[in-house]
């Protein structure tokens, strides 16, 4: 193993550094069309008539379609794409444009084609739309009140599904329970806001009947396949490739309705046409996480080992189904994952609101799940005037008993097993990183300075690698380069650099001599795509045992050539030599020209054709990634400000195969957390009206808001992979925002303050000092 | 989001652009853009003109007469932040704009394109309401002077008419060794201050404070000079009951609600702030005195 | 209404002549009328920084200055830092160094704030780096990574320049 385990450098940096990158809005076609939507700018209206007459008039505008007008030429005009769930008690999917009724602000209405995008937003405030508005709903709990209004005006009621997750004797856990502790939670993630939006070019070729669409995709195969169904063309008549992605974190995963129009558009007009999301589009219609409300309480014993937990969770779903149940299912799962909780059980429903829909933001509900548990257990240490830390290590979950099976089951229907891990061990290693023990005195010291100081504690346990398989093909070419293809898409995670280097591993060495291509539908029939921190566990290991075959094939072969054994081989760069006798050798690129055949010629013995293989590594379980972190905060209780001073994060992604790459993704997540604790909020007022609708108003972290943090490391293999590793893209924001909270709430134990919500707003953190005050 | 069509114009000297705001009717002033070219991409304004000003040189100059700093309209604000005349002379200015966005917007942006966009929460109207600075204004009818408590006109509207522009602002410095402090609470840095005071303090010779002004930004719908801070300091000794009470003052003040923040938070805002400011300001004074 | 000017710029050390819309930003210019797609768009309002250039060795917002307001300047965008073709500046090369960059969006933004900061502080601080590229959003590194490249950029930097005072 050369590379595998090291900080190489990436195969990405040279082109992003110097300007020379490939993003979707770089790719300048000379004959192509700019595109912008007109879009709804009530939460829910009827649409009574569309008036583009004046729009069209204006120069340089191509064409206006409206639903009416895409008709005709779509095979289906609803994108279905919710993930089975027996849970749904209604399918409400979207449109590719609306029609006669509007249900959020910022779904799309009318496409307009033009020159250039100037030209279309020119006509766009020249389309003249007839609304009706009507009651908008946005309160998720409101919605599902009797009597409230509708989200869609045919529907029966506002309620989207509704699944419970239990196990275990919860009755009994609660009935006999010395203690019994109750929260009221409420949590809110905002927006994805990659710096680059998303955008779509597609081009009809109508000389090789193609399709070609780039999109800013973390799923191209998938839009392959909708648009294959919703154009009803076959799969070689469309092609999807990812560009550069400039960010994904979960909504670029999504298919859109302006993705199926911008196609459909390229194709009636013969001309490319390209849309590129802007910024406040991003904010509107551009899926996102909004609300949940838990209402949840915990049993435990008089030693503080947890009986059960129970509760319910609402969870705000938007107005369409743009993804499926998911997001809350993970929620669900993922509360007790670190700790041993002999019974569960949470009732949970999913609540229509008039607002973009809800898919997953990085992390994908489990920050959620995880933010709860934390908070209870804060609160029974409090109550039982216990260490945060102690209560902890008194329920995780040892390491002896890995693996560990909770009666817990997966979407899919897998059991959930943690395939292994230390979790004591990762809280004990924060917790001294942090000193931990002497905080108390510090903590002291700082009050009679009049300075209030919080130390915050999190664990987490976080299941990655979602299966079932994301195929990878490495071939090798003639000239001896080696071809590694995926649809295992890139956005930043430095996916092309983590497989060259499993595949140089195996085959010479070089980084240099491998050409990934990461997301094009024309290299490669099948794949899943990027999102739930999978592509390192399930492309890796695909890539691993493909990398593996062609190996012994190339030595096989270059053992006959050279008349000798396998084990006097040497494979270096694109040369296999025996060894010691360096002159006695032959390149890659000859056997692999050898192997596409000579006509009348034998191959070698037992050897068969090609130096391609595609491997489909199948992993059906999640393997489960964990770790702990402390934060340390100073609160100014006079104007709510709260200064992070430093973070400690320890986590457990097994096997590590670029430890640079690795600590980036978790810093990164870090830094997610923290803007999901402190200040991003994606604002709606009463009628769904979106407030916060530019970088002014919602609030991403900047360089000097992050305090230093510290990564540390530990490597528990996992026994379900090849290559023994876990996933990491999403790993560093579980813990951030609890720890966070439970440092403000320590910072401010001498006004007795509860925090049981994120994000907090410094007018909150004066409230409770004001209410601490008081007698 | 792209800005909407206009024609554009690019004067060279200041009657040029009075003569184009004359005969404009919807037109817009261009100065740095940070704040018009934002609201040009989003399409909040839809002028039919757009008048550069970046090419009128006569705009753009930082000079002192005497004690008053005079500034051009069109001078940047990243001269102002690295001009040792505003260090010495006006450090409230130089402290409050390091407030001011980032290194990018402060190379762009000008001094009056801030006072004229008047957003409640810009420092550097703050600093100008706390100076009581003189805006010079030309138009068709010549030129006035504008005292900077009666610039705004409303919520974002300076009162000038729309064929005037803002040609010059005076700066009345305050003696050598006065207190001066800006102090701000603001989500992340760079942003604009939910609550901002400036505060400027001198002494008489028995150090009773002799002189003080007070200017509160971003809690109410224009940056307000709070005449009560001065009717409580004047003729007392500085301490922390006196500039408590001076706090109270403040919190009195009508606050805005919205996004951002509540009302109330403002207006406590608005006192924790006032304390912490006269503190800093009279503990500058201090220094000044015991040096002397 | 197309209302056009002809203007003259440097743009990367090239020279330029180009008729171009009024209302045209600086950013699409740049990107869309001389093909040089590495500075970035991010929010349009001049928040995010990606858009980010230099103008008469200034940092700025490309998507707040009309193209018309660059004619007879200098423009300095990403693809032209590196004071010599083919070889990485110092803070590309440490960028790549210490994994300062993942998508890359950000980045050529964060670059030209980044050649200003050094150009007027050849030692900054962490707090100074923090600073300087407060006025650039990254929504994938953290940030942390930056500021270690940038001062080890610095430091190169600075024994290059023979490390007289």
């Amino acid at each position: 193993m050369k590379t595998f385990g090291n900080s190489v450098g990436r195969l990405e940096d040279p082109n992003l550094l110097t300007g020379q990158a490939c993003f979707a809005d770089d790719i300048l076609l000379e004959d192509e069309l700019q595109a912008a939507f007109v879009r709804s700018p009530h939460g829910h209206a009827a649409i009574k008539k569309i008036d583009c007459t004046e729009a069209l008039a204006l120069d340089g505008v191509h064409a206006i379609f409206t639903a009416t007008d895409f008709a005709p030429h779509l095979n289906v005009d609803r994108l279905v794409v919710g993930l089975p769930s027996p849970s749904y008690k209604q399918d409400l999917n979207r449109p590719i444009l609306a029609q006669s009724e509007t249900v959020h602000v910022g779904e799309a209405i009318v496409l307009i084609v033009a020159k250039n995008r100037y030209i279309a937003e020119d006509a766009a405030a020249l389309v003249d739309i007839d609304f009706a508005p009507l009651t908008a709903v946005g309160d998720c709990r409101a919605s599902l009140a009797p009597g409230s209004s509708l989200v869609h005006t045919d529907t029966p009621h506002n309620l989207l599904a509704e699944f419970d997750v239990d196990y275990g004797d919860v009755s009994s856990a609660f009935g006999d329970a010395p203690h019994v502790f109750t929260e009221t939670i409420w949590q809110h993630r905002g927006g994805a806001h990659s710096i680059e939006c998303r955008g779509t070019l597609a081009r009809y070729d109508s000389f090789e009947d193609l399709l070609t669409v780039w999109s800013s995709t973390q799923t191209p195969h998938t839009a392959r396949q909708l648009l294959c169904e919703i154009l009803g063309r076959e799969e070689n008549q469309i092609r999807v490739i990812t560009p550069d992605v400039g960010g994904g974190f979960g909504p670029k995963l999504i298919f859109y309705p302006e993705d199926a129009a911008v196609a459909l558009a390229a194709m009636m007009l013969k001309r490319p046409v390209k849309w590129i999301e802007d910024r406040r589009e991003h904010f509107i219609a551009s899926t996102q996480e909004r609300d949940q409300y838990w209402e949840v309480e915990i049993a435990v014993n008089a030693d503080a080992s947890i009986r059960g937990i129970r509760g319910t969770l609402i969870h705000e779903h938007g107005a369409y189904t743009a993804r499926g149940v998911n997001l809350p299912y993970e929620s669900a799962q993922t509360v007790t994952l670190p700790y041993e909780v002999p019974a569960y059980s949470l009732n949970v429903k999913l609540a229509l609101t008039n607002k973009v829909p809800v898919t997953p933001v990085r992390g994908a509900g489990q920050p959620q799940g995880t933010f709860v548990m934390e908070r209870l257990l804060d609160r029974v240490a409090g109550e039982l005037n216990l260490d945060r830390a102690e209560v902890r290590r008194r329920n995780l979950i040892a390491a002896e008993k890995m693996p560990y099976t909770k009666p817990l089951k997966s979407r899919g229907g897998m059991q959930v097993v943690l395939d292994s891990g230390d979790y004591p061990e990762c809280q004990k290693m924060v917790l001294e990183a942090s000193n931990w023990e002497e905080f108390a005195a510090r903590k002291a010291r700082a009050l009679s300075e009049g300075k209030y100081i919080g130390l915050g504690l999190a664990n987490f346990v976080k299941g990655t690698g979602r299966g079932p398989f994301e195929p990878v093909t490495v071939r090798v070419s003639g000239s001896g380069k080696i071809f590694v293809n995926t649809g295992a898409a890139a956005m930043g995670q430095s996916t092309k650099t983590m497989l060259a280097q499993i595949v140089s591993d195996q085959l010479g060495g070089t980084l240099e001599n491998v050409i990934v291509s990461a997301g094009d539908t024309g290299t490669i029939s099948m794949g899943l795509g990027g999102f739930n921190s999978r592509q390192a566990v399930m492309a890796g290991s695909s890539a691993h045992l493909a990398g593996l075959k062609l190996r012994e094939k190339i030595l096989s072969v270059g053992a006959q050539l050279l008349d000798t054994n396998i084990d006097q081989l040497e494979f270096e760069l694109d040369t296999i030599s025996i060894k010691g006798a360096t002159q006695k050798k032959v390149k890659l690129g000859d056997i692999a020209r050898m192997l596409g055949g000579t006509p009348g010629f034998a191959l070698p013995e037992g050897i068969s054709p090609g130096m391609e293989v595609t491997e489909s590594f199948v992993c059906n379980e999640m393997a489960y990634a964990n770790g702990a972190a402390v934060a340390e905060v100073e609160v100014d209780v006079e104007t709510g400000g709260v200064t992070v001073k430093k973070i400690i994060i320890a986590h457990d992604c097994g096997r590590v195969i670029n430890p640079m790459l690795v600590d980036g993704q978790i810093v990164g997540g870090v830094v997610h957390g923290l803007g999901n604790a402190l200040f991003e909020w994606m604002g709606f007022d009463e009628n769904c009206q979106p407030l916060t609708t530019t970088f002014a108003d919602y609030l991403l972290v900047s360089a000097t808001e992050v305090p230093p943090i510290e990564v540390l490391h530990m490597e528990s293999p996992s026994p379900l992979n090849p290559l023994g590793v876990k996933g990491v893209g999403e790993c560093g924001v579980l813990p951030i925002a609890p720890a966070i909270m439970s440092a403000i709430e320590d910072a401010m134990s001498p006004f007795g303050a509860h925090i049981a919500r994120a994000p907090i707003h410094p007018s909150e953190i004066v409230e409770m000092a004001q209410a601490g005050r008081r007698p | 989001m792209k800005p909407p069509a206009f024609h554009y114009h690019d004067p060279q000297t200041v009657s040029d652009v009075v003569a184009l705001l004359s005969k404009c009717e919807n037109a817009k002033l261009l100065a740095g853009g940070q704040s018009l070219m934002p609201m040009l991409n989003m399409r909040y304004v839809l002028p039919d003109d757009v008048i550069d000003l970046n090419k009128v040189a006569e705009l753009a100059f930082l000079r002192e007469a005497g004690s008053v700093l005079e500034i051009g309209a069109m001078t940047r604000q990243r001269e102002l932040e690295y001009s040792k005349g505003v260090a010495a002379l006006c450090p409230l200015m130089r402290e409050a704009i390091l407030h001011v966005g980032h290194r990018q917007t402060r190379n762009r942006g000008t001094l009056a394109g801030s006072l004229c966009h008047l957003d409640p929460s810009a420092e550097l109207v703050s600093v100008a309401t706390a100076m009581g600075a003189v805006v010079h204004v030309s138009g068709p009818k010549g030129n006035r002077e504008i005292k900077f408590s009666d610039f705004p006109a409303d919520y974002m509207m300076p009162a000038i008419e729309f064929d005037e522009l803002v040609t010059r602002v005076d700066f009345p410095c305050w003696s050598v060794g006065h207190g001066y402090a800006f102090v701000e609470f603001a989500r992340r840095h760079g942003d604009f201050a939910i609550a901002s005071v400036a505060v400027l303090l001198e002494k008489d010779q028995s150090g009773k404070f002799s002189r003080v002004a007070l200017a509160l930004g971003g809690v109410a719908a224009v940056p307000v000079l709070i005449r009560e801070v001065e009717e409580i300091l004047i003729g007392q000794t500085a301490g922390e009951e006196l500039f408590r009470a001076a706090g109270e003052a403040c919190r009195k003040i009508e606050a805005v609600e919205d996004t951002n923040a509540p009302a109330v938070y403002r207006q406590h805002l608005a006192s924790v702030l006032t304390q912490r400011a006269l503190a800093l300001a009279d503990s500058r004074m201090a220094r000044v005195e015991v040096g002397a | 209404m197309s209302e056009t000017r002809t203007i003259t710029l440097k743009v990367d050390g090239r020279s330029y002549e180009a008729k171009v819309e009024t209302r045209f930003t600086l950013a699409d210019f740049l990107r869309q009328q001389l093909g040089l797609t590495g500075t970035h768009l991010g929010c349009e309002h001049g928040v995010c920084g990606a858009c980010t250039i230099l103008i008469n060795g200034r940092s700025a917002r490309s998507c707040l200055m009309l193209a018309v307001q660059a004619d007879g300047h200098e423009i300095t965008t990403i693809s032209g830092i590196a004071k010599v073709s083919d070889e990485l500046h110092p803070l590309q090369q440490a960028f790549s160094n210490h994994h300062a960059l993942q998508c890359g969006y950000c980045t050529p933004g964060i670059l030209t704030t980044l050649v200003e900061l050094l150009s007027d502080n050849p030692d900054p601080s962490d707090d100074e780096i923090k600073n300087a590229i407060s006025g650039n959003l990254c929504r994938c590194t953290g940030y942390q990574p930056i500021i270690t490249a940038t001062k080890e950029a610095a430091q190169q930097m600075r024994e290059t320049q023979g490390g007289a005072s």
